[in-house]
């Protein structure tokens, strides 16, 4: 990996762990409010948060994706 | 288990429309076309049999993947579980799924596809073995590793059974009669299983993995809208989503929340549970089948969005049906009782049933996963590399899969309670050999004793804490609680021995020779 790319990873794995942090929505435990009229609060929270996960693995894949693993699984395809 | 009709069962049962089984009836039509055709491309290897000689694209990869890990714990067990325990079971297992499965995938699945495509790989014993110099170790992991996936067929044959049951509840009046209001006239579930066990066999003896993949890429598509599908119908007919929701804030407010059902300590260890997905063996098989690592992009992506687009329609009908006051026999039938009484076409029922028990049949991986791993990790080492043929490989692979199906059959016939509660304990336990898998891969220092002490110290843990949480409630014929301890998920205590164990004893004895490392971290 090019230190560019090993730096910018490190970042990655950072916002990583801060979104984790997230999943933890402690001030919406006891709130039964309606979002849009039908959805409790806590779901529409998580359903954010699964749509959110999907951008966050499509941000991680453009700065940190690691190209090397292919290579080294490229160099020497075992015969079966 | 054969019933005597009563009379008057029979002939107070109301008229149902049968154009719903004929419409699960093509499905399954379907299924054995595509063993069909996946058989016209099976290569006469076992290479291709076990791996589908490493050719699958992003997109079905990600629809297989998808499927194999969205089985009838997510369908009927998340349904039910809402039924009982309200939205937090979204929160619980959906949305953390979501960043930790393409974690996994990220770290473990991408570097195993890797290892398995460079060295020769198909089953997970066989990397463990080669990693750590130790056939002894792969020895223990095989049957560790059957003994959890065999619940976890189980539950997608009880989750098919109930499913059905509840869905043709009176269609069979006289044939089906009970004595009981919720299963009168409904085909049992033991029949349903006999033909579901019928269907998988028939399409992954046609193709092996490959058929596995094709049926589990229709599957996914076809259980993704049917999600949908069955969401809107059911709150069309409730008045709408806001008169579905405001019935439970009226009824069962507390369903709504998670305050007074879910601990703080719980839920944070809840999110161990996903890494599960790590040591799953019919995965480590799908990951086999991807053409390139690139291929998993897709996969990391929309793995999250789709496990929304499953799991929340399944948790809003849960709560729906508490709402309306739905009376079911088992948790386990209540998405099934929800699509018949508030689905009125029957063909669009018929459809979105389809889709439901789409989901459920994609345990075919796990079947598929057993029966490689008897081949590659008992029977040829015992007739020794080379001695078999291809169609031997084949042959033996299949005879396992039918003694399994046999036992997760005769096993279904006394379910538990409730699906999800048992899908949870087949992962606590893989999530357990996580530390092992990511040392593998990972960590230089980790050695053959330590690898040993991790799975040993899982093993008594996890024992200990199923005993205690499922079985002697059921001994005692009590209905089993959130097996916490101090307020923590088992799955937290058996990774955490676990991973103690591993790298403490890992840390105290010789590390692998130079040879293996070198293979392992060019």
């Amino acid at each position: 990996m090019s230190g560019g790319r090993a730096s910018r990873g490190r970042w990655m794995w950072g916002v990583v762990a801060v979104f984790a942090f997230l999943h933890w929505d402690f001030w919406l435990w006891d709130d039964k409010t309606l979002w849009f009229g039908f959805l409790p609060a806590g779901l529409g929270y998580h359903a954010l948060y699964s749509l959110c996960a999907g951008g966050l693995w499509l941000l991680f894949i453009r700065v940190a994706w690691p190209a090397h693993v292919e290579e080294w699984a490229s160099e020497r395809e075992a015969p079966r | 288990m054969n019933v005597q009709v009563p009379a008057q069962a029979a002939a107070l049962a109301p008229t149902i429309s049968h154009l719903p089984l004929y419409v699960i009836g093509a499905y399954l039509l379907v299924l054995i076309g595509l063993g069909l055709a996946s058989m016209r491309s099976f290569r006469g290897t076992s290479k291709d049999y076990f791996t589908a000689s490493h050719s699958v694209g992003p997109v079905l990869l990600l629809l297989s993947v998808f499927g194999t890990t969205m089985t009838a714990f997510a369908m009927v067990g998340s349904t039910g579980k809402s039924f009982e325990q309200g939205i937090g079971v979204y929160t619980l297992m959906a949305s953390s799924s979501g960043i930790v499965h393409s974690l996994v995938f990220f770290l473990v699945g991408i570097k195993l596809w890797a290892i398995g495509k460079r060295h020769g790989f198909v089953t997970q014993v066989q990397f463990f073995r080669d990693r750590f110099e130790s056939g002894a170790l792969g020895t223990l992991l095989f049957p560790i590793l059957v003994l959890l996936v065999i619940p976890y067929v189980v539950t997608g044959f009880i989750g098919a059974g109930t499913f059905v049951q509840g869905a043709t509840r009176g269609m069979f009046p006289v044939a089906f009669a009970t004595s009981v209001p919720a299963t009168n006239g409904a085909i049992p579930p033991w029949l349903t299983v006999l033909i579901v066990c019928f269907v998988v066999l028939f399409y992954i003896f046609q193709g092996g993995v490959r058929g596995a993949v094709w049926a589990n890429a229709f599957q996914t598509i076809l259980f993704l809208i049917a999600g949908v599908a069955a969401l809107w119908m059911i709150a069309r007919s409730l008045g709408g989503l806001d008169a579905a929701s405001a019935a439970v804030l009226a009824k069962r407010p507390e369903l709504l929340a998670r305050q007074g059902k879910i601990g703080h300590g719980e839920f944070l260890s809840y999110m161990l549970v996903p890494l599960s997905v790590g040591m799953f063996p019919h995965l480590f098989q799908n990951w086999l089948t991807a053409k390139s690592a690139k291929s998993f992009r897709v996969v990391l992506i929309f793995h999250p969005i789709f496990i929304l687009v499953v799991w929340m329609p399944c948790v809003l009908i849960g709560v729906w049906a508490a709402g309306q006051g739905l009376q079911a026999a088992s948790p386990n039938a209540v998405l099934g009782m929800m699509m018949t009484k508030y689905v009125s076409d029957p063909i669009v029922r018929g459809l979105v049933q389809a889709g439901t028990i789409a989901a459920i049949m994609s345990m075919d991986s796990q079947i598929m996963a057993l029966g490689t791993m008897f081949t590659e990790d008992v029977v040829v080492p015992l007739a020794g590399k080379g001695k078999l043929s291809d169609r031997a490989q084949v042959m033996w692979s299949r005879v396992f899969i039918l003694a399994i199906m046999a036992l997760a059959f005769w096993l279904a016939l006394y379910p538990p309670p409730n699906v999800f509660d048992l899908g949870v304990w087949c992962f606590s336990g893989f999530a357990g050999l996580f530390p092992l898998v990511v040392a593998a891969i990972y960590w230089k220092r980790v050695t053959t004793a330590g690898a040993f002490a991790s799975v040993l110290a899982m093993l008594i843990v996890w024992s200990v804490l199923f005993y205690r949480g499922l079985i002697q409630p059921a001994l005692e014929g009590k209905k089993p609680e959130e097996p916490l301890v101090l307020g923590l998920m088992p799955v937290a205590w058996v990774v955490l021995a676990a991973g103690v164990a591993l790298v403490g004893v890992s840390l105290a004895t010789r590390p692998p020779s130079e040879a293996t490392l070198k293979k392992y971290f060019a």
